[in-house]
């Protein structure tokens, strides 16, 4: 029973990773638009790059929370009895 | 590969407090920080040297970045905010040294950070506006948003904790997967990946508490200017 448990959290984990990296489109998206803002007004670059690593912190936000789930699912199973 | 990245090993215990290894580099990193500064503003002279002419470009570069975020004059917010820019960069380089796991890829340094943030949020939000003041900005554009604002204040330092954790750690799984696959030289690109990472990581943890604390401290209704919430 916990060998079937183990298998479907392995499944689980690289399900909850392969749905994180949807957040790259969203980091591509908004890099496309940061260089389109700053190809039309190079003086304001500055404040732009700053608040695109933010929002890019955001977006990356996502993907990070899948990544701990994934890591909860390997290594802090609560259905796993060790 | 075996260990969970989730929980620590103590090394020994103080009485009934466990010491692991990240506690000794984190405190070593404070002792170091405490050190370089106390040398340094011993002998302050109006014709700086190497050190002094490093730590003014520091703080020079900190303040100019509080006052472009917050719109406010970085004197009350130096100390705090520039203190976890400078702690949080060194721990993350602190990979650096050979056999030291970066400190911030355990949750409890990241954890402690956070909460310092959420402490620092309330604490000038109280001394801005007064507790009256303070709690009123909870019912801001109306009653309604009270629960979803008590529960932001939760979340967003949530977020913070869990963006450096997860960065800073997911760096030290990907380099312990790959030096356990690979021979000597192959870890080094990520190496240095994982040195970029750990810069933009410091920088985007001291931006976020400086824009919470900002929406904390700003007067009227434009808390949310630098359009950063969650």
């Amino acid at each position: 029973m916990s060998n079937l448990i183990q298998v479907v959290s392995i499944f689980a984990a690289a399900l909850a990773v392969s749905f994180g990296a949807i957040a790259a489109l969203g980091e591509g998206r908004a890099v496309a638009a940061a260089m389109d803002a700053i190809a039309r007004q190079p003086e304001s670059a500055g404040t732009l790059s700053r608040t695109l690593f933010v929002g890019l912190a955001m977006i990356e936000t996502m993907a990070i929370y899948c990544l701990v789930i994934a890591l909860l699912v390997l290594f802090a199973n609560p259905f796993i009895v060790k | 590969m075996t260990h969970s990245p989730l929980e620590a090993s103590p090394l020994f215990h103080i009485g009934p407090v466990p010491i692991s290894d990240f506690v000794i580099v984190t405190w070593g990193i404070m002792a170091l920080l405490f050190l370089f500064a106390l040398t340094v503003t011993r002998r302050l002279s109006l014709a700086p040297g190497k050190g002094q002419t490093t730590l003014e470009i520091l703080v020079g570069t900190i303040d100019g970045q509080i006052r472009d975020t917050m719109q406010a004059e970085p004197g009350p917010y130096r100390a705090l905010i520039g203190t976890i820019f400078v702690f949080v960069l060194l721990a993350n380089w602190s990979s650096l040294i050979p056999g030291v796991e970066p400190p911030t890829s355990h949750v409890e340094t990241d954890a402690a950070l956070g909460l310092i943030v959420f402490c620092a949020i309330i604490f000038y939000g109280i001394r801005t506006r007064g507790l009256t003041g303070y709690l009123a900005t909870f019912a801001e554009p109306t009653w309604i948003m009270i629960p979803l604002n008590l529960v932001e204040q939760i979340t967003r330092t949530f977020s913070l904790i869990v963006r450096l954790f997860g960065n800073m750690m997911s760096g030290v799984f990907v380099i312990g997967i790959v030096l356990s696959l690979a021979g000597l030289l192959v870890p080094i690109p990520f190496m240095a990946l994982d040195l970029l990472t750990g810069t933009i990581q410091a920088y985007i943890f001291t931006v976020l508490a400086m824009v919470f604390i900002g929406a904390a401290v700003s007067e009227g209704g434009s808390s949310n200017q630098n359009g950063a919430t969650s």
